[in-house]
């Protein structure tokens, strides 16, 4: 009894840590780190953790807490609220339907992918902030932030993949 | 060359995949929530401000624990930086320090002239401002707002609108107090609007931001003449802000417009004033508690 006890407990545990890790990363991406690189814009970390994940774990993030995760983040940082949201949302659709070609190919292919899914996120949420603001927002600190974000991606992958690993073998 | 991996292990073995009807049907209706929560804000802001600040003040304790190591790591970089560069820097301080001694005398000097005019000429004197000192703990720096939140709130006797300050210039406006936390709007979110004056010329002017670094200076007459190099400093203008409080200095002008570079470093955003100005007689005089304190 203890055991399945235990192996439910662990399963639950480790089946949050993409959740978790997504949510730190929000946290983080919010903090005062004065930076000089980070002053103008942080990198998207989110959509980087929403793309891995759902590649890699597509269970362990629900569209529900994709959905959550984007409105924390809208509500932390005051964007328009549910214009992060909507646009993981869209990141987690594409990529859920072209998950069986990015499914294990090499990391090259995979950061090519992004690359081409970062700006069209960020070309989404101009569009919907500069009509939300009825402004026509600067485009350049977005530009700045997905050249940001595609070079951060290697390095929050091999994080990832670390992390992965834990979920994969919980008992160590 | 780093693969992207698929956890291995009986316990994570991929078991929904994301198509078929259901997730469709649940993709949709998040993607309208999304949609209707957007609307939401344009037409009940108060609704959504309400939300924002709820879980501003549940979230500042984690921010304010969070944001400590993350100002250690700033603090140690500043220390690093400074101590390459101790020995011009020190050099360079020496000889402000025998400017500013003679400014320090000039000042005082000015001061009395100004105590004895105002005496001669029997002038309201400015109101006072009181204010209250908070840390910052997050910081959008997204491309789309440009924000704080700092740990200071209503019980602190914060208040929407108040002029945010640091010791360089101004650094925005309260945008929305919490019970124990505010949302700043700096001077270059694309929202923000300050009356200002060039000092020189007197010319008036809105500073408009626009996300970017130097916010421009909108409504500027035609005629105005700003040149680079110009002081900014708050008209005063609306009540909301203390007038003469140093905003930056004109990085370039053409004919009608003209751009600021503002005071604040944005990266060296630790501490910040938040002043309550208020003009006797005009509105009532909010409760103060904690930390406030008084300047005049």
């Amino acid at each position: 009894m203890k055991s399945i006890w235990a192996h439910r407990v662990s399963r639950v545990l480790s089946g949050s840590i993409p959740l978790v890790v997504t949510l730190l990363l929000v946290i983080a991406s919010a903090l005062p780190w004065h930076l000089p690189l980070f002053v103008e814009v942080t990198p998207a970390l989110a959509v980087a953790a929403v793309f891995y994940w759902t590649i890699n774990r597509p269970d362990c993030l629900p569209l529900a807490a994709t959905f959550c995760i984007g409105l924390l983040q809208d509500l932390l940082t005051g964007t328009p609220p549910g214009m992060t949201a909507l646009m993981l949302l869209a990141v987690q659709g594409f990529v859920a339907s072209q998950r069986t070609f990015f499914h294990g190919k090499p990391f090259l292919v995979v950061w090519w992918g992004f690359a081409l899914v970062m700006p069209a996120a960020g070309l989404m949420s101009w569009g919907v902030a500069s009509a939300y603001f009825q402004a026509i927002v600067p485009p350049l600190p977005i530009v700045v932030q997905a050249v940001l974000t595609i070079l951060f991606f290697p390095v929050l992958v091999a994080f990832f993949n670390r992390v992965g690993a834990l979920i994969a073998h919980p008992a160590g | 060359m780093v693969r992207v991996r698929v956890g291995r292990g009986r316990l994570f073995v991929p078991t929904v995949s994301v198509g078929g009807y259901a997730p469709r049907v649940i993709f949709a209706f998040l993607a309208l929530a999304a949609i209707a929560l957007m609307i939401l804000s344009q037409t009940q802001p108060r609704v959504i401000e309400t939300m924002r600040t709820g879980i501003a003040d549940a979230a500042g304790p984690v921010f304010d624990l969070f944001s400590r190591p993350a100002m250690t790591v700033a603090d140690g970089l500043d220390e690093l930086d400074a101590m390459l560069v101790v020995h011009t820097r020190n050099e360079r301080l020496r000889h402000d320090n025998t400017q500013l001694r003679k400014w320090q005398a000039v000042a005082k000097q000015l001061a009395h002239e100004n105590d004895a005019l105002r005496d001669l000429l029997k002038a309201v004197p400015d109101p006072q401002a009181h204010f209250v000192t908070a840390r910052v703990v997050a910081d959008s720096a997204g491309p789309f707002v440009h924000m704080v939140l700092v740990n200071a709130g209503r019980s602190h006797g914060v208040r929407d609108g108040q002029a945010v300050v640091n010791h360089r210039g101004l650094v925005g406006r309260v945008l929305e107090a919490g019970e124990h936390t505010a949302r700043v709007l700096l001077l270059t979110d694309l929202n923000s609007r300050v009356p200002v004056i060039v000092e020189a010329s007197r010319d008036r002017a809105i500073l408009t931001g626009d996300n970017g670094p130097s916010p421009r200076l909108a409504f500027l007459a035609a005629d105005a003449r700003v040149k680079p190099g110009d002081w900014i400093v708050t008209s005063g203008e609306g009540g909301m802000f203390p007038p003469a409080l140093a905003v930056g200095i004109v990085s370039s002008a053409g004919e009608g417009r003209a751009t600021v570079r503002p005071f604040v470093v944005w990266d060296r955003l630790g501490y910040v004033t938040i002043l309550d100005y208020v003009i006797p007689g005009v509105l009532p005089e909010p409760r103060r508690t904690g930390r406030a304190g008084n300047l005049r």
